[in-house]
């Protein structure tokens, strides 16, 4: 049986999966999906530490995260469309026109 | 390996290949009966009344040659029927089609007639009903041709846009049942009251199962709401460039699906397999019955009515069905609250 | 135990293939594939609501959503001034220093959660939350957040359409 420490180790590759993600990547679309895999290991953190402690709080905090993490790829995928539209380029460095 | 196991594995292969039959049953019944209500014949040639029909059809569509387009994405162009296939046999894995039998007392605890026995039945078919999106966006992408994509994305379109009111419809019956597994939903609906009127939930929640079954033939892309699909009989639509064995895997999908929204209903809101006259044990029997009714009521809606253009389709589905299901759910809601059913 | 290991390595592997691909549809298809993978892990974890939920909404809605806009977009793929044919992931750089990175956040991140003052860290075997648990919690103690996040959704979908609308030819 896994105990909880492989459910924590799993997630914490995960998150760090995503991390590398959000670093590496040169698209737009490809770092917000790297956002979700950073959300989803920290799902499965709670989930596992919920059913450690026997409370249902750890899959309701689940549905919240969830929520928010829809309202934010929606919000997010317009903004990139917005700026698809006016650079032609998904990659971030071409976004520079605030620099000094 | 005790006799439940076995009797399990068989029950799990004998569900899979009754749904591949009732598919090609479909393809008979549908040109049959389009046929009868269009006052012609139909198919009478292949076998006594045209009943090998689909056998015909099922060896010419294996003989056809497997084209695929030079600039297609290979990886996805295959991988697009499959999906929609096996999700379409997914969703029936929960659904259960008859009481508990002990095969003539050969198994002893009982065969729940059911695949898989999940709690949350109503939600994993749920679930995997939108998984089966992704068949048809990725078959509509895949096949880089601009009719395709826009077949695929309206048709996609229309099928997540038309999931929210089949959602709301379904969470209707769970607030009246007060269970997420659909064999405790059937086994509330057993009995009749007044000895007379069978305790289905339908004269419970008749809006609930119009919206049932407006959202269900939406999903399954069928006539009124088939504008992506017929499209292919003016232009093109998702399947334009699929031939043989992959187009054949898309049309198995679709009829594998119309059964298990068929199916569904039964279980949430015609009773499932409790009817007069019949004991238990041969419940599948009604069950077997509800589900060809419903099944004709989808074959006689596409031959009557015409076609929604699909702007006027996505107008109905947001604008009209939502707000229903909305009103359905808060209005059931209060009636359980106040008469605590 | 065996379930656990193999639906992990299917996580595993399909983010890491997630952050590797070129093709951004590609990306997105190994990336459903990864939340079926947790979807099982989670009915492992007694939480079979979860499990279907993460499919309903994060396979079954949010990822349409992205795959839509892939597809709208004809995404491209990634051209930077680097040579074309150096996989992304090899170059030099920010790659490099990205992927120290990683490395370092997962060794410290195991360090934090692994250690726990000697206890076993094996799960109680009693006290699993049904689905009604769930919902008399959610709308009895936490009935206000659920109630936020349905102006939050109402938020972003009004944001969502403003944000991506044309621009009116006036």
């Amino acid at each position: 049986m896994p105990s909880i420490n492989d459910y924590l180790v799993l997630s914490a590759i995960l998150f760090a999966i995503g991390t590398a993600g959000v670093f590496v990547r040169r698209n737009l679309i490809t770092i917000l999906l790297s956002i979700e895999i950073m959300l989803n290991a920290v799902n499965l953190t709670f989930v596992a530490f919920g059913r450690a402690f026997g409370a249902p709080e750890g899959q309701i905090i689940v549905f919240f995260v969830m929520t928010v993490a829809a309202a934010e790829a929606a919000v997010g995928l317009a903004i990139v469309i917005g700026l698809f539209r006016h650079r032609e380029s998904l990659d971030p460095d071409t976004f520079t026109s605030l620099k000094w | 390996m005790t006799p439940l196991l076995v009797a399990q594995i068989v029950l799990t292969l004998f569900v899979f290949v009754m749904l591949l039959n009732s598919a090609a049953v479909m393809v008979y019944v549908e040109r049959k009966v389009a046929a009868l209500l269009q006052q012609r014949m139909g198919p009478y040639l292949v076998g006594p009344k045209g009943l090998l029909q689909p056998l015909a059809d099922i060896v010419k569509l294996m003989f056809k040659e497997e084209l695929r387009p030079k600039a297609a994405d290979w990886f996805l162009f295959a991988l697009a029927p499959i999906i929609s296939a096996t999700c379409a046999f997914a969703a029936f894995s929960v659904v259960p089609f008859g009481a508990d039998t002990t095969i003539f007392g050969w198994v002893p605890e009982g065969l729940r007639l059911q695949v898989a026995d999940v709690n949350v039945a109503i939600l994993v078919v749920f679930a995997i009903a939108s998984m089966s999106v992704y068949g048809i966006v990725l078959a509509g992408w895949s096949s880089n041709s601009k009719y395709s994509l826009l077949g695929g994305l309206r048709s996609s379109a229309q099928m997540i846009s038309y999931e929210l009111s089949y959602g709301l419809a379904l969470a209707s019956v769970l607030v009246v049942a007060n269970s997420l597994s659909l064999t405790d939903i059937v086994n509330r609906q057993a009995g009749a009251w007044w000895h007379v009127l069978p305790r289905w939930f339908v004269f419970v929640q008749p809006l609930g199962f119009f919206i049932y079954m407006t959202a269900g033939i939406a999903e399954t892309n069928r006539a009124p709401f088939d504008f992506p699909e017929a499209e292919q009989e003016l232009v093109a639509g998702y399947h334009t460039e699929y031939s043989s064995m992959s187009f054949a895997m898309f049309f198995l999908a679709e009829y594998v699906n119309m059964v298990t929204v068929s199916a569904v209903a039964t279980d949430l809101f015609l009773g499932g397999w409790h009817g007069p006259f019949l004991p238990e044990s041969l419940g599948w029997i009604w069950f077997l019955l509800k589900v060809a009714a419903i099944l004709f009521f989808y074959v006689w809606m596409r031959w009557t009515l015409p076609r929604y253009r699909y702007d006027q389709l996505m107008r109905f589905g947001w604008k009209v069905l939502l707000p229903l299901a909305v009103v359905n759910l808060i209005v059931t809601a209060a009636g359980v609250l106040y008469f605590g059913a | 135990m065996i379930a656990f290991y193999l639906f992990g390595a299917i996580a595993i592997a399909a983010s890491l293939l997630v952050i590797a691909q070129r093709n951004p549809i590609y990306s997105v298809l190994l990336l459903i594939a990864s939340f079926g993978a947790l979807s099982g892990l989670y009915v492992l974890l007694d939480a079979p609501f979860v499990a279907v939920i993460q499919i309903i909404v994060y396979a079954g809605a949010i990822m349409v959503l992205f795959l839509f806009v892939v597809m709208l977009l004809n995404a491209p793929h990634e051209e930077t001034e680097h040579d074309e044919r150096v996989h992304p992931l090899l170059r030099r750089g920010p790659m490099r220093f990205g992927g120290v990175l990683a490395v370092a956040l997962l060794l410290e991140l195991v360090w934090a959660l692994t250690k726990r003052g000697g206890e076993s860290g094996a799960f109680p075997s009693a006290a699993v939350s049904s689905v009604r648990d769930i919902g008399r919690t959610l709308f009895a103690d936490y009935a206000f957040p659920f109630e936020v996040t349905s102006i939050l959704i109402l938020v972003a979908m009004v944001g969502a359409v403003v944000l991506a609308q044309r621009e009116v030819p006036r």
